[in-house]
C-alpha cells in the first residue's frame, strides 16, 4: 500500500485550519467555502468530522466523466494514488458531482471540477493540522495504528474492570 | 484591500437604515483593526462624555486584518463602546466563527448606532443586510437565542447575542457568540441591550486575500514552527484552569475578596482536578477557528444541586467564583459559570462582586434583610443563587447588577470594592505581582489581566518577546517594583497590537513574538509598519488614544489607582507575605516613560508625535 491522507476523528478539534490552508493553496484566499476538505462541527456532541476525497482506486467521478477529464494516477513525489482533473478537458457538466459518494468533487467559480490533488505530494491540510487529526502516511501503517488504538482501549477497560 | 475587506457596515437602529462605507485607509493603516481601529472610529464619532446607555453611544464589532486568515488562531473580534460600568473605553474581545464570518461577509467592522424602538436582530447575509423583529427571541438565554436566530436565518449562520442580563442592563453584561465564547468585560452587552439589539447573525461567502501570498505563507509557516508544542499540548489538556496551581504557588490567588493570596482548598479547584472530574470528551472542547491549541472544554455537572452542561469554566471564573468567594465546590463554580454564559454576564465581575458583598455582609455593612439570606464566604449555594438573581435583577441582585463599586457607594464605603475604574479585578492579587499592580492601575478599561500582561513575564516566565529579550532579561522577580514601569509600558503597547491584529493573545505566550506578528501584518496588508519601532509606536498610539478617550470622558489620573487593600494592607500570608503594591513609586516613572506630564495628562507634543493631534 502507499501513502494516503488518513483521518483520526478522535483528535480533530474542528479548528478548520485544513480548510483555510487548502483554500489558500488552491484559490489564493482564505475561504472555507472554497476548500476541498470540509469539517463538520457537532457542537452538542463536541465532535468534528473532516471529510475529504478518498482518492478511490476505482473513482466513480472518473468513470462517469464524459469528457475523460478525470484520471487516476500516481503522485510523483510520494507514489500515492491521486485522482486529478484536467482543466482543459473538463466541460463543467457536473456529472462527477452527482457520482461522488463523498461530496468531495465540486464545480466552483472557474466552472471546472475541483478536488483534492494532494498539493503535489505535500498536502497543506496535513502540514498545518497541529493536533495530528490528519496524517499523510502509509495506509498499512495507519491500519495498524488504528488496531493498536482499539487494543489500547481494550487494555484500559480490562485494567479498570 | 488586502487583509482588510475594505468595507464598514453602518446600522442606524433609530431609523432602521443600513449603509455600507469604504474602510478609511488612513485609520486602518494607523490603527490596524480590532481594539485600535475600534477606538479610532468611536473616538471620532462620539463625545466620550455621553452616558453609556444613551442612544448617542455606539457599539462597534471590529475584526482585525488577520481575522479569518490562516495565521494561527486568527479568529477574534472586539466589541468597542463606551462602558456603562467604568464610563471609560470598553473593548472586549472574543474568538469564534462569528468573527471570521464577519470578514467572509465582506466587512471589517459593524457600527451600531442609535436605538431601536422595539427589540430587533441584525441578519447579515453577504450584501443582504436587514434588521428584523426580535419578537419571540427577546428574553431567551444566549444558547436559546443562537438556536432561535439560526432557525429563522440559516443553520449555518454564526451568531453573537446578548442574554437576559444584557436586556436588563446589568452593568457587566457581555456579548456571547458561537458556543460559550464571550466578549466578556465592561458591560458591552448592556450597551447592546440599551439599543434594543438582541443579536447579530452573519453568513459570508467571500475570502480573505493577502498582499504577498508567498511571504504570508512563509510567515504563517514560521509562526506555526515557533509554537512551543509541549506547552500547546499541556494547554490543550487543562486549558486556562491549568494556571491556577501556579498562581497559587506565587501566593497571588485571590481568596475571600482579596483578603489573602493563598488558601487550603486551591487543589480542589485546580485545572488538573477539573480535567479529572467534570470535563467531558477526553478533556477538550471544540477549537476556535484555526487554533492549534483548543484550550476550551465542556463540563458536565451531575450533582443535582448544580447540574448542567456547557463551556468553561475558565481560570478567571474559577478564581472569582471559587477561591475568591471561599468556595471549594467545583460543581457550584461550574454552575455559576453556566448561568453567566446563558444569561450573558461577565463571570469575573459577577464573582468578584459577590465576594465583595460577602465581605461587606460579614463586616456587618450590608444587613441580611437586604440580601434575604446570610451571605458568608464559602456558601456555594448562596453564590449560585445570587448569580441568578443578578442576571434577573431580582431582589439584592438588582444592587449587585450595578457592580460592586456602586454597591459600596450605596452602603457607605467603597473600601471593599476590589478593582480599578469601577471594574472588578480578575484573578490575580497584585501585591505579589508588582507589574500587574501598575498595569491594573493604568489600564484604559480598568482592572484587567489581558490588556498588559505583565504577569506573563514574571509569573508565566514568557521571555521570548523582544521587550524582554532586547533588554537581556531572563528571569523577573514579581515582588520587585523598580524594574516594572518600562516593562509595563511596553507590554501594554504590545497588547494593543495583539488585540488589534485579529489573533488570539495565547499564540504570543506560546512564543510568537513581535517581529513575527509584524511580518504577518505586513505581508497580509502590504503596509510598511516602519520596523519594530514603528510597530510598537502603533501600539503606543492606540494606548494613548484610549487614554485620551478616557480623559475626555471625565476620568483623570486619580482613577489610575488601586484599592486601599492593595496599597496599604500587606499580604498576610504566603510567598508574597508583607508586600503591598508600590504604586506611588512606580507611577511617576511610568508617566514619564509615556511622555505624559506629571499629572498623567497627554500633552499636545505627545499627541502630535503619535498623530493624535
Amino acid at each position: 500500500m502507499t501513502k494516503m491522507i488518513n483521518v483520526n476523528i478522535d483528535k480533530c478539534t474542528g479548528c478548520g485550519v485544513c480548510e483555510l490552508m487548502c483554500s489558500f493553496r488552491h484559490h489564493g484566499e482564505f475561504n472555507p467555502l472554497k476548500a476541498r476538505i470540509h469539517k463538520t462541527v457537532y457542537l452538542e456532541q463536541e465532535m468534528a468530522v473532516p471529510v475529504l476525497c478518498r482518492q478511490c482506486e476505482d473513482p466513480w467521478c472518473a468513470r462517469i466523466c464524459p469528457a475523460g477529464a478525470i484520471t487516476k494516477g500516481t503522485d510523483h513525489l510520494t507514489g500515492a494514488t491521486v485522482v486529478t482533473v484536467s482543466d482543459e478537458k473538463c466541460v463543467g457538466c457536473k456529472m462527477c458531482v452527482l457520482a461522488c459518494p463523498y461530496g468531495c468533487i465540486t464545480v466552483g467559480d472557474a466552472l471546472v471540477a475541483e478536488k483534492c490533488d494532494l498539493c503535489n505530494g505535500v498536502p497543506q491540510c496535513v502540514k498545518f493540522c497541529a493536533r495530528g487529526a490528519l496524517t499523510f502516511n502509509d495506509a498499512a501503517e495507519d491500519m495498524l495504528d488504528r488496531k493498536q488504538r482499539v487494543a489500547d482501549t481494550l487494555l484500559t477497560a480490562y485494567q479498570e474492570a | 484591500m488586502y487583509g482588510w475587506m475594505g468595507k464598514v457596515l453602518r446600522v442606524d437602529l433609530t431609523k432602521g437604515k443600513i449603509t455600507v462605507e469604504d474602510l478609511d485607509r488612513e485609520k486602518a493603516k494607523n490603527f490596524i483593526g480590532g481594539r485600535g481601529l475600534g477606538v479610532k472610529y468611536l473616538f471620532d464619532e462620539i463625545d466620550p462624555a455621553i452616558d453609556a446607555f444613551s442612544p448617542e453611544n455606539k457599539v462597534l464589532f471590529v475584526t482585525g486584518p488577520l481575522t479569518g486568515s490562516g495565521a494561527p488562531a486568527a479568529n477574534r473580534y472586539v466589541v468597542v463602546t463606551k462602558s456603562p460600568l467604568t464610563g471609560a473605553i470598553a473593548n472586549s474581545t472574543a474568538a469564534g466563527d462569528f468573527a471570521c464570518s464577519l470578514k467572509y461577509a465582506g466587512y471589517d467592522l459593524i457600527i451600531l448606532e442609535g436605538k431601536s424602538k422595539k427589540p430587533v436582530y441584525l441578519w447579515i447575509d453577504d450584501e443582504q443586510v436587514e434588521l428584523r423583529d426580535a419578537d419571540g427571541i427577546w428574553g431567551l438565554d444566549s444558547e436559546e437565542t443562537i438556536k432561535a436566530v439560526q432557525n429563522v436565518t440559516s443553520l449555518r449562520a454564526k451568531v453573537a447575542c446578548i442574554g437576559p442580563a444584557g436586556e436588563k442592563l446589568v452593568r457587566y453584561a457581555c456579548v456571547m457568540n458561537d458556543a460559550g465564547r464571550a466578549a466578556g468585560r465592561s458591560g458591552v452587552g448592556a450597551v447592546m441591550g440599551s439599543k434594543n439589539l438582541k443579536a447579530v447573525a452573519v453568513r459570508g461567502t467571500k475570502g480573505v486575500k493577502v498582499a504577498d501570498r508567498a511571504a504570508f505563507y512563509q510567515a504563517v509557516d514560521a509562526a506555526y514552527q515557533t509554537l512551543d508544542y509541549e506547552y500547546v499540548e499541556e494547554f490543550h489538556q487543562t486549558g486556562t484552569p491549568g494556571v491556577l496551581s501556579l498562581v497559587h504557588e506565587f501566593g497571588v490567588l485571590p481568596t475571600r475578596n482579596f483578603q489573602t493570596g493563598v488558601n487550603d482548598y486551591a487543589d480542589k479547584i485546580s485545572g488538573e482536578t477539573l480535567a479529572d472530574t467534570l470535563s467531558v470528551r477526553r478533556r477538550m472542547g471544540v477549537a476556535c477557528p484555526g487554533c492549534p491549541v483548543a484550550c476550551g472544554r465542556v463540563t458536565k455537572v451531575t450533582d443535582p444541586d448544580f447540574a448542567g452542561l456547557g463551556a468553561g469554566p475558565e481560570y478567571e471564573t474559577i478564581g472569582m467564583f471559587g477561591s475568591n468567594c471561599g468556595v471549594d465546590n467545583f460543581s457550584a463554580v461550574a454552575k455559576a459559570n453556566f448561568i453567566c454564559n446563558k444569561m450573558g454576564m461577565d463571570t469575573i465581575s459577577t464573582g468578584n462582586s459577590i465576594a465583595c458583598a460577602m465581605e461587606m455582609f460579614e463586616r456587618g455593612l450590608i444587613p441580611q434583610e437586604d440580601i434575604g439570606f446570610p451571605l458568608t464566604f464559602g456558601d456555594a449555594h448562596a453564590v449560585v443563587r445570587l448569580t441568578e438573581m443578578i442576571a434577573k435583577r431580582e431582589g439584592f441582585g438588582d444592587v449587585l447588577a450595578e457592580g460592586s463599586y456602586r454597591m459600596g457607594e450605596k452602603y457607605g464605603t467603597t473600601e471593599y470594592f476590589m478593582g480599578v475604574k469601577k471594574q472588578e479585578f480578575p484573578s490575580y492579587d497584585a501585591r505579589g505581582l508588582q507589574g500587574m499592580g501598575l498595569g491594573y492601575a493604568t489600564g484604559p478599561r480598568g482592572a484587567c489581566h489581558i490588556r498588559g500582561e505583565a504577569q506573563d513575564l514574571d509569573l508565566y516566565g514568557v521571555m521570548n518577546w523582544r521587550l524582554t529579550a532586547d533588554r537581556g532579561l531572563e528571569v523577573l522577580d514579581p515582588l520587585r517594583h523598580d524594574d516594572k514601569p518600562p516593562l509595563v509600558k511596553d507590554v501594554q503597547d504590545w497588547f494593543c497590537m495583539i488585540d488589534s491584529c485579529g489573533m488570539c493573545n495565547f499564540m504570543f505566550f506560546l512564543m510568537v513574538d513581535e517581529d513575527q506578528m509584524r511580518d504577518l501584518l505586513e505581508t497580509a496588508t502590504g503596509i510598511d509598519m516602519g520596523g519594530y519601532e514603528g510597530f510598537m509606536r502603533t501600539g503606543e498610539r492606540i494606548f494613548n488614544l484610549e487614554t485620551l478617550f478616557n480623559r475626555r470622558a471625565g476620568l483623570t489620573t486619580k482613577d489610575d489607582t488601586l484599592p486601599k487593600r492593595m496599597l496599604e494592607e500587606p499580604m498576610p500570608d504566603g510567598p508574597a507575605k508583607g508586600h503591598v503594591v508600590r504604586l506611588a513609586e512606580m507611577l511617576p516613572e511610568y508617566y514619564e516613560l509615556r511622555g505624559w506630564d506629571n499629572q498623567g495628562n497627554i500633552g499636545e507634543g505627545k499627541r502630535e508625535e503619535l498623530g493624535l493631534a
